[in-house]
This record gives structure tokens, sequence and C-alpha cells, in this order.
């Protein structure tokens, strides 16, 4: 098709200028410096791990290609030697108009001191991309490059474009689907400013606080808990020197763009750039792997779809979507494998159960055994016969490192996992006597060591764990949540003061308040009935045009006709309590003449007997609360709404037997119009009599 | 040599990040890499023939693998391999001739091709065209005797040249490689002459004061349209939008420059309007061996329409889009599954993609196909730059653009991975 082209030149037409001076380069961090994929990682880099049967590092590699990067930094940290081999081996090293060039270093240890080394290497120019290799997207870099650039020209300080895509948060786990916190960002729409950064809220408390001046310095701030921060930034060199003048800079998020934005340093800015149509995530624990994963195989990274980028005819997207590929997997009979990652070399023999595990090459499955949700196997670990592995843990060949760091991001990665690799020699090397020490953990001929999960860490191993989140625990989430909810209605009253910013920045949202909105609407729809009613009698309005105005207000407050007849009888009687007088007679030919005068109003709201009998039972509410002169009138003004038939017999002896089974303290109103009610049973009787 | 395997590389790239978009385009850019590949192989002594479609094929492989949805390529490369067969039996029966006419002048023959080696190359090669086809009625007519003849010495001629002839044979090899790229820069020419060859026939089939329906947008059919509106055919033109790339958005704007009367409808109230339309005109992006089409996702429908209140459902495609495969033939990839991105904000429904919860599977499954197979049934003409078609004639212009022989290329790089 002719007209397909205009898509692709569009694509490929960067502003030349702006490429001559400085072609565009991209740090690569080939390491994510954290522990969430161990104890895979322990054996082999993380971006090297297959997604969908590719290398990670290949899906960001080949976005930085057609993005129109034309060198990138590939730093290595952990296993630098596996990626440095890999990247030598495959078809990025032969890319005309890219490079790829690797800086190797064995003391990092957290992307800070990365990007201190590259800096002293002296190797990046002028703008560049920072990205991790585990990161997959098909944005196009051209409009974000260009905002920066423009930015940049008429602010110096603007020195980060940070990429966000809308991803709404789950309400139940308050993650995202990609099995991250909720993330909270001030933006300023006008400018698209980042004013303010959290990715660790604490949800117990159920707000998060903003700095005052915040607000004040900004003409409007849109507080977002529905982006998702895709990891791609694109800086200018001072974000270098930032790291290196700020040594004790560690983690790109919660150091850097914390620290600028909370710091304030030099005034530099940090912007954020929204991409809609195109995708862009970044693989920070399994639950991300398997979400990605799926993405993938949706095609929601096209033209990054496997079949694109794996040259060779190994995978192909055949007839109807699904893909095939060659494994060298041997699977036996009456296998049930169900949302489960396998990598190469698989055996899985007879009869196994396989159900949202991650395994890696090289594992072999005895018959029988079984994988629960969630599970992660190393390489080369055998389950023995009819083993049962149980739900979240994870097994590798290598021992657990004892853990020294508490803070599970700041990992000592190099340390650990040079280690890691030593001893992984050595035990392949004596597995054999060896196997029977091991052997009981994972049942007979089993090898491996299933990893203990750390006090505290196994409530949270669901949440980032491959397999999806159990039903049980999100009833009990939901559960959790509607008891928190409460908890907040209770405080409801306290916070709404500040209305409108507590139901932005609060991620529980506007709906928890509904019960207690739905009080404040009926005080507030009371109020506003009872000014339309002062308004009809000062103003001599006509019954009608007080029907109908009341009816209004009715539909616009959302409330049902029996709100009414209590809000119009309340109306009434507070203005009879109100307007001058000096004795209970008095107020009793008040309250007459009032009600003679508007009967005609109250009774169009008076429908039915339920309505008749919450009329009384308003009536009874207000001789206790605001009204109690009426207290003594109760059975008079009762015997006037008969005579001038608002209440109907029926109602007030149904309103009598309803009350029979009331507290004594209750029943203070019945006892005083008992005369009247009996009085009432006898008419009735008589009547009967009569018909006879 | 390294430069033409830089100048594969960057078009394998570009072939597979899909950043060359269109048929045309992808074709010609085809064919020009071939030449060069031509240009630079080196000849052997015997067999130069053997030798360059061996490395055209290789090349071949390697474009086909990187975009196998892209048929065009696949097309060209075999319509290369086809040149030079035919260039390379044109010259072995050219030889044969002169052998028998002048057997003891060498020389002579040389020189004498060489004043007029056009004329003769492309006189040969028509007639032994006749030999790699099955016999048809027409060939049977037109040249019995020499059919019969020239398929003995095509298969041996080479070879027993080769030996007995060594002189003659440096003269042949830099001729064949001469000859070869005359004629792939002939394809070249058609290749971006055929929308204009195409479009000169617009005034034959569109009348005055019709009513003409196209779906997205095709440069061929706008083309084909503007040409009519040229020579002062008055016709009005329905556009279906063509979600959900919405390029028939593109195409009434450009029609309405033109000055074209124009309306605008969504794919879905196709089947409303056709029948007030005399006309179906569509672009393709394959047309396959049996007279189907491969063609935008929804022309299945538009055609379907159009045959339901007997309306003529043109196709307008160049030869190059000409595939001789046919469209249940294993390797042939009907369709390519683009982003679902086109359809939906990937934002606004992130909560219903999540993984996280539940079965592990979101509901919400999106699907965006690019292409519609029309059967042959529903097609009642082609339109290319030769002129216009049946469905059923297809394989018969097929048997003029690609020999038997390479029709497998494909096979052959499945299993041979």
């Amino acid at each position: 098709m002719g007209a397909q082209k205009k898509g692709a030149t569009a694509r490929v037409s960067e502003d030349p200028e702006e490429l001559a001076r400085h072609p565009l380069q991209a740090i690569l961090l080939a390491d994510s410096f954290t522990t969430k994929f161990r104890p895979i990682t322990l054996e082999r880099p993380k971006v090297l791990l297959p997604l969908v049967n590719i290398p990670m590092i290949n899906y960001t590699l080949a976005w930085l290609e057609s993005a129109g990067v034309e060198e990138v930094f590939v730093f290595c940290c952990a296993h630098s030697k596996q990626v440095i081999d890999y990247l030598e081996s495959s078809e990025w090293s032969s890319q005309p108009n890219f490079s790829v060039t690797t800086i190797e270093s064995h003391n990092s240890i957290s992307a800070g001191d990365a990007l201190r080394l590259i800096y002293e290497r002296n190797v990046i120019h002028g703008d560049f991309v920072l990205i991790s290799g585990d990161t997959v997207s098909n944005m196009s870099l051209t409009q974000a490059l260009q905002e920066h650039k423009d930015r940049r020209k008429k602010d110096a300080n603007a020195i980060m474009t940070m990429v966000v895509k809308q991803s709404k948060p789950s309400p139940i786990t308050q993650q995202s689907r990609l099995g991250t916190d909720e993330l909270f960002m001030a933006i300023n729409p006008v400018t698209k400013q980042l004013l303010y950064y959290e990715d660790k809220a604490e949800y117990s408390k159920g707000f998060i606080s903003l700095d005052k001046t915040l607000i004040a310095d900004n003409p409007s701030v849109i507080l977002h808990n529905d982006k998702q921060d895709c990891y791609i930034d694109i800086c200018s060199q001072e974000v270098l020197s930032l790291f290196t003048d700020n040594f004790d800079y560690q983690h790109l998020r919660r150091h850097f763009v914390k620290g600028l934005l909370v710091d304030d340093i030099m005034g530099y800015k940090i912007f954020t750039h929204e991409i809609h149509s195109s995708y862009a995530a970044r693989i920070d624990n399994f639950r991300s792997y398997d979400t990605i994963s799926k993405d993938i195989i949706q095609r929601w990274t096209y033209p990054f779809v496997p079949d694109v980028l794996c040259g060779s005819s190994a995978i192909k997207v055949e007839r109807q979507g699904t893909y095939r590929a060659s494994e060298r997997c041997t699977i036996g009979s009456n296998v049930t494998i169900e949302g489960s990652y396998i990598w190469n070399n698989v055996t899985i023999e007879d009869g196994c159960q396989l159900r949202n595990a991650i395994v890696c090459d090289g594992v072999i499955l005895k018959s029988g055994a079984v994988l629960q949700p969630g599970v992660i196997l190393s390489f080369k670990v055998v389950v023995g016969q009819q083993f049962v592995v149980p739900a979240y843990s994870k097994v590798s060949l290598l021992q657990q490192p004892t853990q020294q760091d508490s803070d599970e991001e700041l990992e000592y990665a190099d340390s650990t996992s040079g280690t890691g690799e030593l001893r992984s020699d050595k035990l392949n090397g004596d597995i054999a006597p060896d196997l029977s020490e091991i052997a009981s953990e994972l049942g007979t001929g089993g090898v491996g060591y299933i990893w203990k999960v750390f006090e505290g860490a196994y409530d949270e191993e669901w949440r980032h764990s491959v397999a999806p989140i159990p039903t049980d625990k999100l009833v009990k989430l939901m559960l959790d949540r509607d008891e928190d909810e409460e908890l907040l209605t209770q405080d409801g009253n306290i916070i709404s003061a500040s209305g409108e910013l507590k139901t932005d920045s609060d991620g529980n949202g506007s709906e928890d308040d509904d019960n207690e909105d739905s009080r404040d609407d009926y005080v507030s729809f009371e109020k506003e009935v009872e000014a339309t009613f002062l308004r009809a009698v000062h103003e001599n309005v006509k019954v009608d045009l007080a029907v109908l105005e009341v009816n209004a207000l009715r539909l616009s407050y959302n409330m049902a006709s029996v709100d009414c007849g209590g809000a119009i009888f309340y109306s009434m009687m507070k203005l009879a309590v109100e307007s001058p007088h000096n004795s209970a007679s008095e107020l009793h030919r008040n309250a007459a003449d009032i009600v003679t005068t508007w009967q005609k109003l109250l009774k169009s709201f008076l429908h039915d007997i339920d309505e008749e009998i919450e009329v009384i039972l308003k009536f009874e509410e207000m001789c206790l609360e605001s009204a109690k002169e009426f207290a003594a009138l109760f059975p008079q003004i009762l015997h006037l709404l008969y005579d001038k038939e608002i209440l109907q017999e029926d109602a007030i002896l149904r309103w009598a037997d309803e009350k029979e089974g009331a507290d004594e303290s209750d029943k203070v109103f019945l006892k005083r119009s008992e005369k009247f009610i009996q009085w009432l049973r006898e008419a009735e009787e008589e009547e009967e009599e009569e018909d006879e | 040599m390294p430069d033409t395997q830089a100048l594969v590389n960057d078009f394998l790239n570009k072939l597979k990040k899909r950043k060359i978009e269109g048929s045309q385009a992808t074709a010609k850019q085809t064919a020009e890499l071939l030449r060069s590949v031509i240009s630079q192989t080196r000849m052997p002594y015997t067999n130069q023939a053997s030798a360059l479609i061996h490395s055209v094929k290789a090349v071949g492989e390697r474009l086909i693998a990187a975009n196998p949805v892209e048929l065009a390529v696949g097309n060209v490369v075999r319509r290369v391999l086809h040149i030079i067969r035919e260039e390379d039996l044109s010259l072995t029966t050219a030889a044969m001739a002169g052998l028998n006419l002048s057997a003891e002048s060498d020389d002579e023959d040389d020189t004498d091709r060489d004043n007029h080696p056009a004329l003769s190359a492309a006189a040969i090669a028509a007639a032994s065209r006749s030999t790699l086809r099955p016999p048809s009625l027409q060939t049977l007519l037109e040249d019995v005797p020499d059919s019969a003849a020239v398929p003995h010495t095509s298969s041996s001629g080479g070879d027993s040249e080769g030996k007995s002839k060594s002189a003659d044979k440096s003269s042949r090899s830099r001729k064949l490689k001469h000859d070869v790229i005359e004629a792939v820069n002939e394809l070249i020419q058609d290749i971006s002459t055929c929308r204009e060859l195409i479009a000169e026939q617009a005034v034959e089939h569109i009348h005055q004061n019709e009513v003409i329906l196209t779906l997205g947008s095709s440069r061929t059919v706008l083309e084909f349209l503007c040409a009519a509106k040229e020579k002062k055919r008055s016709f009005r033109v329905f556009v279906a939008e063509g979600a959900p790339r919405y390029q028939g958005h593109l195409l009434a704007k450009e029609l309405v420059t033109r000055g074209l009367q124009t309306t605008l409808i969504t794919d879905s109230a196709v089947f409303a309007m056709i029948s007030r339309v005399n006309m179906v005109i569509v672009g393709a992006h394959a047309v396959m061996a049996n007279g189907g089409v491969i063609a935008p996702v929804g022309l299945n429908m538009v055609a379907l329409a159009a045959q339901k209140h007997a309306v003529p459902f043109v196709v307008l495609a160049g030869s190059h889009k000409l595939c001789p495969l046919y469209p249940h033939h294993p390797e042939v990839l009907l369709n390519e599954l683009r982003s679902p991105s086109e359809l939906l904000d990937f934002g606004e429904f992130s909560d219903c993609l999540d993984f996280g919860s539940g079965i592990g599977a979101p509901l919400l499954h999106v699907v965006n196909p690019t292409f519609d197979y029309v059967p042959p049934k529903l097609v009642s003409l082609f339109i290319t730059d030769t002129g216009g078609h049946n469905p059923s004639y297809m394989y018969r212009l097929i048997a003029d653009y690609y020999s038997a022989d390479d029709l497998v290329l494909e096979r052959r790089t499945a299993s041979g991975n």
C-alpha cells in the first residue's frame, strides 16, 4: 500500500541538524541492582533472562536502535563477563550506525555508582537516554527528545525528562499491574514539571502529605496515582555530574529524583513526558515478568515481538497467532502446565503438575512432582518424585546467601554474586557427594536448596510473584479495605473540610466517603427545604409553586419523597417553635395555623402510610432533640394532624404498634398519646360495629 | 563485496523493523539491492547462470525471512531469478543458433550480437518463455517448431558450450551479467511506473456520474481516481474510513484537495451505501496465484456487500504484487498482527488487562490483524500495469513472470533452518 509509507517516513525523519551535532547516546544499565530476581540472578544476569524466548536486553537494544540512538554504553556489573560475551557474539556488535560499547565494573553497587563511573570515563557528550536493560518499549523518542531540547533552550535547569504512562493501579492491592507499588506523582499540568514522586506511600496512614509551598508556587497541580513510571529518562549531562557531586545518591528514583525534588538543589527541574499509544514498561519483579511477557505475546510491543526480533525462523507467528518455538524440552505424558514459564532444556516427566511457575534451563522434574503457584526453580534444579514444592518457594542449586543488608533494594550485588559463581562451580563439581545431603529438601533424587523466606517477607511474597493473586487474598484485602473505609468515615468529618484535595490525594479515593456523604447530603437537603419553605411563608408563594420547588430540590439531591415529607414537616414545626409564643397553648395554635395553611404542601408528599409514619417518627425525633417544647404537646399535634387528614388513623395505629415493642425510653411519646390512640381504636371498633 | 553485504544487512534490518511500508517501495528497493548483488557477484568460468542464481537466492532467502508478510520481496526475488534464467536461456539459444548458422566464425557471431544485443535477447527471451510454461493453445498455435527444439538445448547447452568454446565463454559471461542487469533495470522501471500505467486505464473503467467506493487508502487507487478526474470525468467517491488505522480519512482529504466529490463513511456503513455504488475500486497487498487477494482488513466485507448487490469489485495491483504462491501454501503468512494500541488506549484499559488477579489472565483480549483475504470468486476484475484481467487468468500472468523452479524458494528456507 502506497499510503502506508507515510508512517514510516515520519518515524525515520528526525531533525537532521540536531543529530548531526551530537549523535544520540544512551546508557543502558545491564544490572538492576536489586535482588528481586534471585535466585535466578545468582547464576545469570537479569538482562540475559529470556523474555518470550529472547534475552531481555535485546528488546531494549532493538528499541534504542530503532528510536534513533546511535551509541549505547552498556554498563555491566554483576556477571559482566556473561553480558559482554553475549553482546560480542550477538548481532549487536556488527550493526552499522549503532555502536554498542560495554563498560565493566566490579565494585559498583548501585545505579548511582554506575553513573559516577561513566562520568569519570567522560564518554557522554550531550543529552542521553538513561534506561535499564530490562525495559521493553516501542515508543518514539523523537517527540520526547524534542520537548526536552526545547525546554533546555528556555530553561537550562530542566535536566531530565521522565517518561510516564497511564496505568491504573488495582484498587484492592494498591499495586500496578506490573506488581509495583502504587505511585503518586504531582505534576504541573501546564509545564509538565514533576513536583512530587512517591513510590512507597504508607497505605496504613491513608493519606500522603504534600509540601505547602508546592501548592503555593504552582497555579495548578495534578496529583496522579494512575501513572506508571517507565524508567526511561532523557537526561542532560548535568545528571551525571550531579551524581558525582552527591556521592550518597544510589537509587535513581529514591535518591536522585526525590533528592532533586525535595532538596531543590540549584533549582534543577524534572519534567515528564506522557506516552499514550505506545508501550513502555520495566521488568521489576516476577509479576511484571509475567505481565510483560503476556503483553508481548498480545503484541502491545509491536514491532518488538519475537517473530520480528528473532532473525532466524525459530519463532514464527503461525496462523491464528500462536507462537511455536523450539525449546529442546522433553515433556512427559499426563502433565498439566498452567501459566508457567519453561525455559530451555527442561525435562518434565510423566504426571507432573505446574501452575504459574518459572522453570529455568536444565531443570528436571521427576514423575509426579507438583509445583504450586509462584514457585521459582533456578538452573539445573532436580525435583524428586512425587515431591510437592510449596507455593512461592524459590529453589536453587546455590545456598541462600545470608542476608547482609536489610534494605533489599541496595544489594551489594557484585560481592555476593561473585562468590555465588564460585560456589556454583564448586557445587557442580561435587554434586554427587552432596546429593544425599540435599536430597531430603526436594524429595528423593532431588537436587537443590529451598530458600527460606525471611520473616515478614512472606506476606509480601504473593505481591510480586508470577502467580496471580489468589482469590482468598483478594477477598481478605477487600475486607481489610472495607474496615479501613469505616475508620476513614469516622475520621471523615474532620478531614472533609479539605474536601477536594483529599479525594485526589487519597488512594482510596472518593468512594469511601459515600456513607458519610449521604448523611451530609440529607442535612443540607433539609436546610434547603427549610429555606424554601420559609421563603414560601414570608413571600406568600402559592402552594403549587412550593410543591414544585421542593420537588426540584428532591431531584437535585436525589432524595426519596419520604425524606421530603419529613423535611417539610420539620420546617413547619421549626417555624412554629420560632414564631413568638408565651405558652404551650399559644405554640399549639401557631402550629395549628401553619399546618392548616400548608397542609396541602405536606399532603402532596405523603402518598402512603410509610411516609406518614416517617413524619411521626420525625416529629418524635424533634421532640426529643431540637424542639423540646413540643414534647408536651405531642398528642395534641398528633390529633391536629389527624383532624386535618394529614395522617390517617392507620398510620398512627401502625406507629403505635411498632413502638409497642420498643424500649421504655422510646415509649415516652407513645404513653403520652395513649389516650388519643385508645380513642382511635375505639372509634374504629365502633365503625366496625356499625358496619355489622 | 563487503559493501553489498552492508547494504543487504541494512535492508534486512529495515525489513525486520517494518521500517519500509508499502509494497511498491519494498519491491523497488529489493530489486535495486539484487541488482547490486548481481553486479558484485564474481563470475566463475563455467556455469555463470547458476552462480548468479545461487547468490541471488542466498540473499533472497534472507530477505524473505526478514519480513515474511511482505510478499513483494519474494515476488521480486523470484522475478530476478526468472530474468537470470531467461537471459541465460536466450544466450545459449542464440549461441546455438549462431553455431548452426555460421559454425566456422565464432568472432562474427559475437560481434553480431554485440551490435544489437537488446533486440535479440528480448526476442529470444519471449520465445523461450513459452518453453517455461505449460503449453497453451496460444503457444501451440504461434510457434510449434521453436518450443519443441528449445528445451533440449537449454538443459544441456550451457555445459557443452563451456567445454568447447572457452573464448566465447568469457565474453558471454560478461554479456550475461550485462543483460541481466539491463533486465533488472527494466523491472525497476516497471515497478516505479506501474501506478501510471494502471492510472492510464482509469477512463475506460470510470464513467460519467458514477459512484465509486473504496476502503482505506492506497496510492494506486488515489492516482487511478485522479487520472479519471483529469480526463474530465465527473464522478463521486465514497471512502470507507478503514479502521483501525483510519487511512481513509487521509485519502478523503487528498481526494478533496484534488477537487473530487467525496463522501466519508464508516466501514460498517458500507453495506448500507453499496446499493448506490456503481463500482468498488480498491488496492491490494498481494494477489495470490489463484486470484485471491490479500488486502487491508475489512475488504472481504466490502466484497461480500458488492457481490450481494452485483456491484463490480475491481482490484488494482502492480505486477510486483502478483505472488506465485497459493494462499493455502503453508509458507504463506497471510497476516500480521499489529499492536492492539491502534484499537484502544492502553492506559485507559490497563485495569482490564491486569494479569495479576483472579485467574491470571485478563478477560479482555485485543487482536489487530492487518489483512483480509478476498477469495477470487468475489473479485470481478484485476487491473494491473499490463491491463485488465480475470481472477482466473492470474496463473497465466504468473507463468509469464516466474519460472516454476523458483516457487519452492521458501520451502527450502524453512527446511534449511
